[in-house]
């Protein structure tokens, strides 16, 4: 899907909390998995002296990878070739999902598996690989349940985190005919089966890389379920789809990374497989691809290298800022309308899908700063939404009414004289409307706040009319 | 030991008995007390809402009114951290006005922290009879505050104390975000006072006076009577019952 040639309305996030509130049981559901990995990254990192340490370090090595990332994306691009893979280069969204389809046709692949990638999510690779007539097939179970259901992910790292085992069971079993109990061990069981067949059918294995190593080529994929590990080595043909900002240096640098991400985003230890796949199989092994691919992918990154959000090339996608924000976990994913949810989809929904469309984003934070906690990258959240925000109102797309309401606040709040006036004021012009020292109901554009909680009335006596030296 | 009073818009007009809590603390342990009469609001509803132009000409008032102070301390940690994280981003392109900004944020406090990190105060003899709950407020964390409040409320003589499920989850003030995301924002609010009836608590200390509006306001409408207090005013032995 290319959005530059087709426009979509602006998404109004305030509107989309709107709705999502009213469904209490999805608000129910979402936040016990979010409370579950957010307890779990809170306890394991507590317990892990250099975590600090740890963050710390990882973020100088992704910052010097950024640094130099033309020299790393080279050396990387060698080490593939070295290890008997092939690399390939995409600009855009549009030519790494073309690269994915030539090398499907020209080996007359007709069914394909793939493991859960958030960048081809990005790019709609699947809607792209079939409208070339491919048959692809999610094999994570979250993707597979929402590739059943039609549905699109709601968290990065869970994707079907917004529905509940009923909803899931109730689905196979209409779908596939099927009879299932609500069970997650029999869904599981269920769609095991089923996808062993897929990987065992397949001519073409899509996989994500959470890390890339450039002195090596090694290409890293963690996975709980083992669904990347099959999409790696049972078909012929494995194209590895990754963002360029997935490098580091060194394969020496992996443990670093590895225990932040499966501690920050599942309170896991350590994820159940972790695969380092380098080249395709080689003479006298039993397993693995025939053919390598590796598709690096700019799609905006380089742009967003160069600005100020460079930082947010940190990231490890391991959603623990998702999970901590009371904001995501009251709305959940869908309400960002966007691939990429929560604070950090904030700030990338804007900078890759589009800064018209997604202005609302950068306004769906109270700024309460949990996310920069959680980020085991050291992320500054608040600060990229803010900056987002200044972006906006210097080229005038803030609203006309804070506008002018800035500018008269400014000017009263610069003399102590008006700033006096004003505050009497205040309570002048709302006493009429308290009772007993509150009001329960403003005029707008303050109505939004009465409308579920009072608002106190100014003191009679200011603390500057009280202080006394 | 001088300390210029920051006492902040929303203190000044709404709940300036936190302020005169704050002030006969700090008389108490001896500190003399400033009130420079020129400062208003520190910028902070311009500077979230993107407006920078204008945060930033309020801002550089604040410098002004401020330039020679020796501490300058805050019953709000929001505030506060509005002069250590904010002015320096504001003034980035300005040499000047960026050292006079930073300089100011080197000196600036949140009360509390100050109390501990100055006054070397962390333990009180201050009482409160009754069963208290406690709110952790977001900016705290800005400023790089853990347990400083916490552990004081704890060692109230006489107090019952009962922690707060998720006290770390903000209440949905956010300053502009209350207005301009209200449904989101009034959700979390009563979110937050859900939890706190929950613990049977008859009053929450809250040591940030946006996030007393917002959580005071929840209850309020709910009609529930849990008194929502600024620590400053149980140390300084105002509150000593809910």
């Amino acid at each position: 899907m290319n959005h530059e040639t087709r426009p979509l309305p602006r998404w109004d996030f305030g509107a989309a909390t709107r709705q999502s509130l009213r469904n209490e049981s999805l608000a129910k559901a979402l936040f016990r998995a979010t409370a579950k990995f957010d307890d779990g990254r809170r306890a394991l990192m507590a317990a892990l002296p250099e975590s600090d340490l740890l963050r710390e370090k990882a973020r100088q090595i992704k910052d010097d990878v950024l640094q130099h990332l033309d020299r790393y994306l080279a050396e990387f691009a060698d080490s593939v070739e070295k290890a008997g893979g092939v690399v390939h280069w995409a600009r855009t969204a549009g030519d790494a999902n073309a690269l994915v389809a030539s090398i499907a046709r020209e080996r007359n692949v007709k069914r394909i598996v793939k493991a859960k990638t958030m960048v081809s999510e990005e790019t709609h690779l699947n809607e792209a690989l079939e409208r070339e007539g491919f048959c692809v097939m999610e094999t994570d179970l979250g993707e597979y349940i929402l590739q059943v259901a039609g549905d699109r992910p709601s968290h990065i790292v869970v994707p079907a985190v917004h529905r509940t085992k009923e909803e899931i069971a109730d689905l196979f079993n209409s779908s596939f005919g099927v009879s299932l109990p609500p069970e997650p061990a029999e869904i599981t069981k269920f769609a095991r089966a089923r996808l062993r067949e897929e990987f065992a059918n397949a001519d073409m294995g899509i996989t994500g890389a959470n890390f890339a190593a450039a002195d090596t080529g090694t290409v890293i994929q963690v996975t709980n379920e083992g669904n990347g590990r099959l999409c790696a080595t049972w078909p012929p043909v494995q194209v590895v789809f990754m963002g360029i900002e997935k490098i580091i240096p060194r394969l020496e640098d992996l443990p670093v990374f590895l225990k932040l991400l499966a501690r920050s985003a599942t309170g896991q230890p350590m994820t159940v497989y972790t695969n380092l796949i380098t080249g395709p199989r080689r003479e006298g092994e039993g397993d693995g691809p025939r053919e390598l691919h590796v598709i690096l992918i700019d799609n905006g990154r380089t742009t967003v290298l160069g600005s100020g959000y460079r930082q947010t090339l940190r990231c490890i996608r391991c959603g623990a800022c998702l999970n901590t924000c009371p904001v995501y976990r009251n709305v959940g994913g869908h309400t960002y309308g966007s691939v990429y949810p929560g604070p950090i989809g904030s700030v990338l929904s804007p900078l890759y899908e589009g800064r018209s469309r997604f202005n609302s984003l950068p306004h769906a934070s109270s700024l309460c700063g949990a996310c920069y906690q959680a980020c085991p990258m050291k992320i500054n959240i608040p600060h990229m939404l803010t900056a987002m925000r200044a972006e906006q109102a210097e080229h005038g797309e803030n609203h006309v009414l804070e506008r002018l309401g800035m500018r008269l606040w400014a000017l009263a709040m610069r003399s102590p004289l008006l700033y006096r006036f004003g505050g009497k004021a205040l309570r002048w012009g709302m006493l009429p409307l308290s009772s007993e020292g509150w009001v329960s109901s403003l005029p707008y554009p303050f109505s939004g706040w009465t409308k579920r909680r009072d608002f106190p009335l100014p003191a009679k006596k200011s603390f500057r009319g009280s202080f006394k030296k | 030991m001088r300390v210029s009073l920051f006492i902040t818009c929303l203190a000044d007009l709404f709940h300036p008995e936190i302020g005169l809590a704050m002030v006969s603390i700090l008389r108490k342990h001896g500190v003399e007390l400033v009130f420079p009469r020129g400062q208003t609001c520190c910028g902070q509803p311009a500077f979230n809402t993107g407006n920078w132009a204008e945060a930033r000409s309020v801002a550089a008032r604040m410098l002004d009114v401020f330039e020679g102070s020796e501490y300058v301390v805050s019953p709000s940690a929001s505030c506060t951290a509005m002069i250590r994280e904010a002015f320096p981003r504001l003034f980035v392109n300005d040499e000047a006005l960026l050292a006079r900004s930073e300089a100011l944020a080197s000196r600036s406090y949140e009360f509390i922290e100050f109390l501990g990190k100055v006054l070397n105060i962390k333990s009180t003899d201050a009482r409160f009879d009754g069963r208290l709950t406690y709110h952790y407020t977001c900016h705290q964390r800005a400023l790089g505050m853990t347990t400083e409040a916490e552990d004081l409320v704890k060692s109230l003589q006489g107090v019952t104390y009962i922690p707060l499920d998720g006290k770390e989850r903000c209440c949905g003030f956010g300053g502009a975000f209350s207005i301009k995301m209200p449904d989101l924002s009034g959700h979390l609010a009563n979110d937050k006072a859900e939890r706190i009836i929950e613990t049977g608590a008859e009053a929450v200390v809250v040591n940030d006076t946006g996030c007393i509006m917002n959580i005071s306001g929840a209850l309020k409408r709910r009609g529930v009577p849990v008194k929502v207090i600024h620590l400053a005013r149980i140390l300084s032995g105002e509150v000593t019952a809910p």
